[in-house]
């Protein structure tokens, strides 16, 4: 179903583009290269959705959990922040010292960000969503206090422009590329490809194979361990919990301090897999991506499942990416491609009703019986539109 | 340091700066009440606003009439809180995500269309400052609210009778059954669909109004993503005044003030990190609530979609 | 719970309590106040329009009249207002009422922007080649401000050259990082000649990319780092020189004062803002180094309502000259408009927002760097140059408003400024140095002495 309303959205789509004289032929057939269509272009697709695998098994948790994580984008710059911070102040380490131990401290930034709105909201009934959103702001001007102080490169303070970053993050710091290790296999398995379409060459770095291993350790924390049962139990009916003798406050707590962990952790792993520097330049979104509010899309797409989050983040990484080569290709404003988002976000999540009798009681929703006629949606997408 | 700020002519211009600033979060705010009241969260203020601010001051720009443009910013709110409801009243759709998507939908088009129907930035007449007969005349009282163009009066005045409605109405009673208890509310012959409808669709016109006071009373002017994420502290509000429309207004005075405080600490040059001044609203919102302690639960079937017979 | 309601609207009631009690102390005290009331204005504009007819500044007489007739009108607080600042407002606004009528003030960009001609574009390209560009802007190509000053630009090269021999593509708002590398990659990918990345933020994804495509040629802003130093040999570098047209309406806007109250409304302290409002607060120390210009970094390059405020914040203060840069300041520019202070445009020319109250802007025109780049890429070298847009080489203009009288000895002072600069008898990098070396005042009055020979014409 959700493939359904895919192809709805970008029909609408195609009306837009006919409108704005591109021809959306061209135009899809760019998105699909732009996201799939070489290694190179995959590659870029996994990088984008590697943060938002993680943002979103986060984001699984907090759901289950029975607490609404919006500040995915304040943790990830917290996250970003304690990896740079540690980074900067261990020249020397090698890289098997520093690398898990940066990525170990933007785990746990991420999580006293995320703690924070879970402490508010167990023992002083402030609700998460106030407070994540007004924690995000605070992060954000956080980080550029630190990025023009603190932090600062010392080469910019003297500089007349002063560029509000820091110098480039020890080499040893950087995530190791994996596209030599994923030839080897290949070649391994009589696949060995052409010189020109070898993985080597991809930026593609070792954060995606961490968020695919942590959803499955995520998977089975939540249905295998008394922990994450509990979790779930919370999530599910706060009330029957506490009766049946479960300290729910602190669960709730938890699931924000996991949840916020994760996307602490996707902060940490852009800064020493993507960027090797943490910059102020541009704000928050720069840096985030809008992964801390897209890893939501994800999780929720993928059925708040962390399994069901892998190809969630990667189809949404694909339209991100791919996206941007259609705006170059046909050289349409960017805010199409905003819409085109937009619409397909829209459509999957309006579409899940007809799909959602197996899936039922989740943490937020009721079960539904199916209902509504294929095409309704997209009749009230237009009235959106008029 | 205190003493600069504790001045006659700087708590005036505060206080009324926080009233203007105030204007947007309270009409986006008193409108997402009414939803969450009944039961539906949504994300997509934010959206919407751009899509307000947007066609107003199109058509105020198209026909320099006034009316006009709040008329055409009603419309799309209207059109767009429909959409709405629909997605997550009869589609029942999660209503987090579907936000998310009603918001970049809005910051899209309004972009697309902006883009599509002018060059580059321009400016209309907007609404112009009305100062109310004898009352902007008292000394400080006047200055602070009685200087201010018509779409700020109309931002307070629908506190009043937001609360009027919800609490002394029939109406009122049967959006908060809807929110509490909507299959008691349906079997007592309440249309929890109708009442949803009416609720968000009324939250998208509120959302749209939101933006169309900066975009045609207070800024006079449109620019592409122009709310800067003020959709957002809007439904933050909305917990911070624990669904209630004098609270929702106490929060949004004090996130305004607080922000209008931390400007004229600038402008009064006391060195104080910019910074760690622009977190001080952020930070004070939070701790307000913190130290109120407040006990208040949200409608218990928020964020729920309804299903009969369960 | 309804405690806390109580508490909170005692807290607004003791706000307000104070405020009333500070009222009580100062009554007397003449605190610039923003006299632009309805009532004030209509009249003090109704006596001044017959005045002003006459062109000439007579204005003595019945600019006397308008202040009086206003101080009439407006019972309270407008009386408060300095006599000066209501008489300059006063014909302020009879000149807007007489030049610009209600709908030509929102609608004519067209006459400020006729003002400035494109200078002519020197790109000697071969017959029959095609000249291929595409740029990365991180902000939108309407933005009125940065990316738009390059989306212009490149506009006007295609223009004088033709739309087959000279083609452009724009990747607008790739604000995140990842994105606009890809982009820069891709393009590279397709066989561009030269690919801009027209953001400071790139430039460490340039340094990756640009060694892979030594055939291509990149060129990256602002910056003067061409990674010439890292054998990278394919990359220009440009930047504009915004701080020597910040100084020259720091020079203008210190004479025009009336208050000697200046505000500026600037996004994050970094870059291009830095840089402009650093050279504007240097040009105004350089005529009145008692003057303390306003500075306020809001922390957002979007938030209008915030910039309006903090604008709002200035005038309240008895600024009546304020400037800002970054695309949040239409923001604060209506803020001016609305209580007729005057306002200095940088990036793009700002004059239709508020035709009244612009005295001028200063505009980038990135044809002169593109063109040397253009040029040079043509002739086989494909990087390792910086360049810069400045005063002298005309890529930064100063478009003045026309519709806006400026006193001839302020656009005279601007004038000296101006050739100052460019003649290297004022180095503005060098005077903002020492301000900011030297903190307290005296010495910052010296120091902007020594470097600042702006000759005081009719003062």
């Amino acid at each position: 179903m959700p493939v359904l309303a895919v192809v709805a959205a970008l029909l609408i789509g195609a009306v837009i583009l006919l409108l704005m004289d591109a021809d959306p032929i061209r135009a899809y057939r760019a998105l699909y290269d732009g996201a799939f269509g070489t290694k190179n272009t995959f590659a870029d697709t996994l990088i984008k959705a590697t943060p938002l695998l993680l943002v979103g098994i986060g984001i699984c948790i907090s759901f289950r959990g029975g607490v609404v994580n919006i500040g995915g984008e304040g943790q990830m710059i917290v996250g970003g922040l304690a990896a740079t911070a540690l980074a900067l102040s261990m020249p020397d380490a090698r890289a098997e010292v520093l690398i898990p131990l940066c990525l170990a401290a933007s785990f746990v930034a991420g999580a006293i960000w995320g703690g924070i709105a879970g402490v508010l909201k167990a023992y002083f009934n402030v609700n998460e969503i106030l407070s994540t959103v007004m924690l995000n702001q605070i992060a954000t001007y956080w980080m550029i206090y630190l990025m023009s102080n603190t932090l600062i490169d010392p080469e910019q303070i003297s500089a007349a422009s002063r560029i509000p970053e820091t110098d480039r993050l020890p080499r040893q710091s950087d995530l190791p590329r994996i596209g030599p290790w994923l030839d080897s296999i290949y070649e391994w398995l009589g696949l060995s490809s052409a010189e020109s379409s070898r993985w080597a060459p991809t930026l593609l770095h070792i954060g995606i194979i961490i968020g695919l291993v942590l959803a499955v350790v995520v998977w089975i924390f939540l249905w295998r361990t008394t922990v994450g049962y509990r979790i779930r139990a919370v999530g599910k009916n706060p009330r029957a919990s506490r009766y049946a003798g479960i300290r729910v406050k602190r669960y709730m707590v938890l699931s924000l301090l996991l949840s916020g962990g994760f996307a602490g952790l996707a902060g940490g792993i852009q800064v020493l897999g993507v960027r090797h520097r943490m910059s102020a330049e541009g704000g928050a979104i720069a840096f985030t991506g809008n992964a801390g509010f897209n890893g939501i899309v994800a999780a929720l797409f993928g059925k708040l499942h962390p399994l069901g989050t892998i190809p969630a983040s990667i189809l949404f990484g694909a339209l991100l990416v791919g996206g941007n080569k259609l705006q170059r290709t046909v050289q349409v404003p960017s805010a199409l491609i905003t819409v085109l988002i937009s619409l397909v976000i829209i459509f999957v999540v309006s579409s899940d009703l007809w799909s959602r009798h197996r899936a039922r009681r989740r943490v937020t929703l009721a079960a539904q019986e199916p209902a509504s006629p294929p095409g309704a949606s997209a009749a009230a997408e237009m009235d959106g539109v008029r | 340091m205190i003493d600069q700020l504790l001045d006659s002519s700087v708590l005036i211009g505060i206080a009324a700066s926080g009233i203007r600033l105030a204007t947007p979060y309270l009409y986006a705010a008193i409108g997402e009440t009414f939803g969450q009241r009944s039961g539906v969260l949504n994300l997509g203020v934010e959206g919407i606003m751009l899509m307000g601010a947007f066609s107003g001051f199109w058509a105020v720009y198209t026909s320099g009439s006034l009316a006009l443009g709040v008329l055409a910013a009603l419309l799309v709110g209207l059109l767009m809180g429909l959409g709405t409801a629909f997605i997550n009243v009869t589609l029942k759709a999660e209503q987090g995500i579907s936000g998310i998507g009603i918001f970049l939908f809005g910051l899209g088009l309004s972009e697309l269309l902006f883009q599509q129907s002018f060059d580059g930035v321009v400016t209309v007449r907007g609404f112009p400052k009305i100062r109310v007969p004898l009352l902007s005349e008292v000394p400080v009282i006047g200055e602070i609210f009685f200087q201010h163009n018509l779409l700020v009066y109309v931002a307070f005045a629908l506190v009043p009778i937001a609360w009027f409605v919800l609490n002394r109405t029939t109406l009122g009673l049967k959006i908060r059954a809807v929110g509490q208890n909507p299959q008691a509310a349906d079997a007592m012959g309440i249309s929890v669909a109708r009442v949803r409808y009416l609720t968000v669709t009324f939250g998208g016109m509120m959302a749209a109004m939101a933006g169309a006071s900066l975009s045609i009373a207070l800024l006079n002017v449109f620019q592409q993503n122009m709310t800067a994420g003020q959709g957002f502290i809007a439904v933050a509000l909305v917990y911070f005044g624990s669904w209630r429309p004098f609270g929702v207004m106490a929060g949004a005075l004090l996130f305004s003030t607080v922000n209008a405080l931390q400007l004229w600490v600038r402008t009064k040059g006391i060195d104080i990190p910019a910074e760690y001044a622009s977190m001080a609203p952020y930070l004070l919102t939070i701790l307000a609530l913190v130290l109120a302690a407040q006990r208040v639960d949200q409608p218990a079937a928020l964020t729920k979609p309804f299903e009969r017979g369960e | 719970m309804k405690n806390r309601w109580i508490l909170l609207i005692a807290l607004l009631i003791a706000a307000l309590a104070l405020a009333a009690c500070g009222g009580d102390d100062k009554e007397e005290t003449p605190t610039p106040q923003p006299p632009a009331t309805e009532v004030a204005t209509e009249a003090a504009t109704e006596a001044a329009t017959e005045a002003a007819t006459e062109e000439a500044p007579t204005e003595e007489a019945a600019t006397e009249e308008a202040a009086t007739e206003a101080t009439e009108a407006a019972t309270q607080e407008v009386a408060m207002a300095p006599e000066e600042t209501a008489t300059v407002e006063a014909t302020e606004e009879a000149v807007t009422e007489e030049a610009a009528t209600e709908e030509a003030a929102t609608e004519e960009a067209a006459a400020a922007e006729a003002a400035a001609t494109p200078r002519p574009i020197n790109i000697e390209l071969p017959e029959g080649r095609t000249f291929r560009v595409a740029v990365v802007t991180p902000s939108t190509g309407t933005d009125l401000a940065f990316s738009q000053s390059m989306a212009d630009s490149l506009a006007e090269v295609q223009a004088a050259l033709g739309e087959d021999r000279f083609e452009y593509a724009i990747s607008e708002n790739l604000f995140v990082v990842e994105d606009a590398a890809t982009a820069i990659r891709d393009y590279a990918t397709q066989g561009y000649d030269l690919v801009i990345a027209h953001g400071s933020q790139y430039g460490s994804s340039l340094e990756e990319i640009a060694p892979d495509f030594p055939e291509v040629a990149f060129a990256w802003g602002t910056t003067v780092n061409t990674f010439k130093d890292e054998g990278i040999n394919n990359v220009y570098a440009y930047e504009a020189r915004s701080e020597q047209g910040g100084y020259v309406f720091g020079v203008m806007a210190a004479r025009l004062t009336q208050s000697n109250v200046i505000g500026v409304v600037g996004p994050i302290e970094t870059g291009d803002a830095k840089l402009y409002i650093d050279g504007f607060v240097a040009g105004v120390k350089s005529v009145n180094p008692e003057i303390d210009p306003i500075v306020n970094y809001i922390q957002s390059f979007g938030d209008l309502a915030l910039a309006a405020e903090a604008a709002g914040a200035m005038l309240a203060n008895g600024a009546d000259v304020l400037t800002g840069t970054a695309q949040m300041v239409p923001g604060a520019i209506q803020k001016a408009s609305e209580e007729g202070a005057l306002w200095f445009g940088t990036q793009a020319n700002q004059t239709n927002l508020a035709p009244e109250i612009v005295v001028a802007n200063q505009v980038y025109d990135w044809t002169v760097v593109l063109e040397e780049i253009i040029n040079r890429v043509l002739a086989g070298e494909l990087g390792g140059e910086a360049y810069a847009i400045t005063l002298e080489n005309g890529g930064l203009r100063i478009e003045y408003n026309e519709d806006y009288a400026l006193p001839e000895d302020v656009r005279a002072a601007a004038d000296a400024a101006v050739e100052a600069i460019v003649s290297g008898e004022v180095d503005v990098m060098a005077a903002i140095e020492e301000l900011a070396g030297a903190p307290a005042t005296e010495e910052a009055t010296e120091a902007a002495e020594e470097v600042t020979p702006t000759p005081t014409s009719g003062g």
